[in-house]
């Protein structure tokens, strides 16, 4: 690669990158430790397996990190990324059982600091390097595809296995896809109720301006209360229903568990669904309304037909929103029996156990970012199409 | 707003009386206790948790509004350009982070106790601040910025006497959202074991006494609601002064 000259052949960010990734390129990559509990040794990348194997990986983070700070062909940003990524996870796969060889039984290698910082920068370069190149709604769908079905071919082929949480995984798989059930049970569903009762109270909200002044302040300060009160206040409140209704508890209402984490998730949800669909529904110009009634469309007609379809992005967005809040907030759960990765992130958190943290924390935020990604998608997509069609 | 004028007054005082007269309440919440058990948190005392519990948040919250400023008068000037594609990139993945996972994942690094906490108080808050400055501060009316280089000031005084002061509104609904967050984020750094008030809540359903629950529950809800009006009262009092 020729040199890059002048200062603009150097992008800003890249060189920052750079500059980070090359000083946490010394700090600790892996942790050994003699058991789960105790705390480990760190490790350099250098020192994790013979120099045949760690020198590979070695030498693609760093040609990762020189790729991403050039700015003379944009893409080789985004192979620099990709390239970085390989570096690191070919040192943990080929670090973590040259470090178990021979350390007992009960021995635990996990990433340390290192990988995990040096991985945010490799992913931050790549998100810099794609919105340079600013790939439409579909081929970023695709890229998306790619990415978790390379993450899902390296977590299936078991090279990292050795890794002490995916020890943690395996020892609780079953545990582990209930969790994940309930999680997206308890997003998804409080979405769908939020969203069954959002868009007709938005509806009205949008109608009668009275009604809005008391609704949406209401519900602006009912986002305000801590998940943890709202959590803990719905208990004796789903406990009196399921106690005093008939038929309440036999329908799984009660004052621990799922119920009242999913009400809490709805309430929670309630203000950008009633918000967003009165501001969306708000968005549509008054030319096009006007032309509407002009053409004698009712008024049902012209919600329908006018208002839902211009508003439609900013509905989704509200939507959006309300999903990655909610795979949020449903970790709480995990304190109130109502159970999803928030069990594992508080057990861990009792145990002072990190991987038990991370089996719970890791998959949230993957499926928060993964959702965002999507919706954004979406909005994108819904936002194209009422142009491109007359 | 006339029910705001009584309600407001009328919830300071349930506040006040809920923190530092605890046992006032005992009537009320005697019904959610366990038969025989203590109805009233009295493991710590009330008024230190809440006193503790605010202490993190404005930490928290003042150092992320220094240093989030600050980036964000260093994004839109000329010469953080380069960075302002990549800022809005952070901002825009970082929020998605849930603040339960970031202070699961910050005690993996610092330890138990207050530090994780406001570690993550911090990182959480710098978002909605930063987002919010750089909106406030790179959607000023052109025709402003111009008069102020027309009577002579230069870039620091149209930064501090113009351009400030004109965002500080848009400013204000992101120090307050980071706000909000915080007050909830903190209520679960108890779990880390952060002295704040959701200590109350945790110890109810430690042992199913619902009555801590309710009680911290509504301490902390009402503080929530209530600094989240007050945030709310001051910046429709800056708009209106600036006539925005």
């Amino acid at each position: 690669m020729p040199l890059p000259r002048s200062a603009s052949a150097l992008s800003p960010p890249g060189l920052l990158f750079a500059g980070l990734g090359l000083f946490l390129l010394v700090t600790p990559f892996m942790t050994l430790a003699a058991n789960r509990i105790v705390a480990g040794e760190g490790l350099r990348a250098w020192a994790l397996a013979g120099p045949g194997a760690t020198g590979a990986g070695l030498a693609a983070i760093v040609a990762g990190l020189l790729f991403g700070a050039q700015n003379v062909r944009r893409r080789l940003r985004l192979g620099g990324a990709a390239i970085g990524l390989c570096g690191l996870f070919w040192l943990i796969v080929r670090g973590a059982p040259a470090l178990l060889d021979g350390a007992g039984d009960y021995a635990r290698v996990s990433p340390a600091a290192g990988f995990w910082a040096l991985l945010m920068v490799f992913l931050l370069l790549m998100a810099d390097a794609l919105a340079q190149l600013s790939p439409g709604p579909l081929l970023r769908g695709g890229l998306l595809a790619l990415g978790l079905a390379v993450l899902a071919l390296l977590l299936g082929s078991g090279v990292l296995s050795d890794l002490s949480i995916a020890q943690e995984f395996a020892s609780r798989k079953s545990a582990f896809v209930a969790a994940t059930l309930r999680h997206l049970g308890l997003a998804f569903g409080s979405l769908a109720a939020a969203a069954l009762i959002g868009f007709p109270l938005g509806i009205l909200c949008h109608r009668k301006a009275r009604l809005r002044r008391t609704v949406l302040p209401m519900l602006s300060f009912l986002q305000t209360i801590p998940s943890l009160a709202m959590f803990g206040i719905m208990i004796p409140i789903l406990g009196w229903v399921g106690a005093s209704v008939p038929g309440a508890r036999t329908l799984g209402i009660a004052g621990i568990g799922f119920a009242p984490a999913f009400l809490a998730l709805v309430l929670y949800s309630l203000l950008p669904v009633v918000g967003n669909t009165v501001a969306g529904l708000a968005a549509a110009p008054p030319a096009a309304l006007e032309a509407a009634r002009g053409m004698g469309m009712t008024v049902g007609q012209r919600l329908l037909r006018v208002e839902l379809p211009l508003g439609l992005p900013v509905l989704l967005a509200g939507l959006r929103i309300v999903l990655v809040q909610n795979i949020g907030l449903a970790v709480i759960a995990g304190l109130i029996g109502g159970g999803g990765y928030g069990t594992f992130v508080f057990q861990g958190l009792n145990q002072t156990a990190t991987d038990l943290i991370l089996l719970g924390a890791l998959p949230t935020v993957l499926l928060a970012l993964v959702s965002a990604i999507v919706m954004d998608i979406l909005v994108d997509l819904v936002r194209a199409t009422p142009e491109a069609r007359p | 707003m006339r029910i705001g004028t009584i309600l407001r007054p009328a919830l300071i005082v349930v506040l006040i009386a809920l923190v530092l007269r605890p046992t006032w309440f005992a009537p009320v919440f005697a019904p959610f206790a366990p038969a025989g058990g203590p109805v009233i948190y009295d493991r710590a005392s009330l008024l230190s948790l809440s006193l503790s519990h605010l202490t993190l948040v404005v930490l928290a919250s003042a150092a992320a509004t220094l240093v989030a400023v600050t980036l964000a008068i260093l994004v839109t000037r000329p010469a953080g350009a380069a960075f302002r594609p990549l800022s809005r990139t952070i901002t825009n993945m970082g929020q998605t982070f849930p603040p339960v996972a970031v202070l699961a994942l910050a005690v993996p690094m610092l330890g138990f106790g207050a530090g994780p906490t406001l570690v993550a108080l911090f990182l959480y808050g710098l978002l909605p601040i930063f987002e919010n400055a750089m909106t406030g501060l790179s959607t000023l009316p052109p025709a402003t910025i111009e008069a102020a280089r027309g009577i002579g000031l230069n870039r620091w005084q149209r930064l501090i006497r113009v351009e400030l002061p004109l965002a500080l509104p848009v400013m204000l609904t992101g120090i307050r959202l980071s706000v909000v967050i915080s007050l909830g984020t903190a209520t679960i750094g108890s779990t880390v074991a952060a002295r704040t008030l959701g200590e109350v809540i945790i110890a109810g359903l430690l042992t199913n006494n619902t009555a801590y629950v309710l009680q911290g529950g509504l301490i902390v809800g009402l503080f929530a609601v209530l600094i989240y009006d007050a945030l709310v009262q001051l910046e429709a009092r800056l708009i209106s002064r600036t006539g925005g």
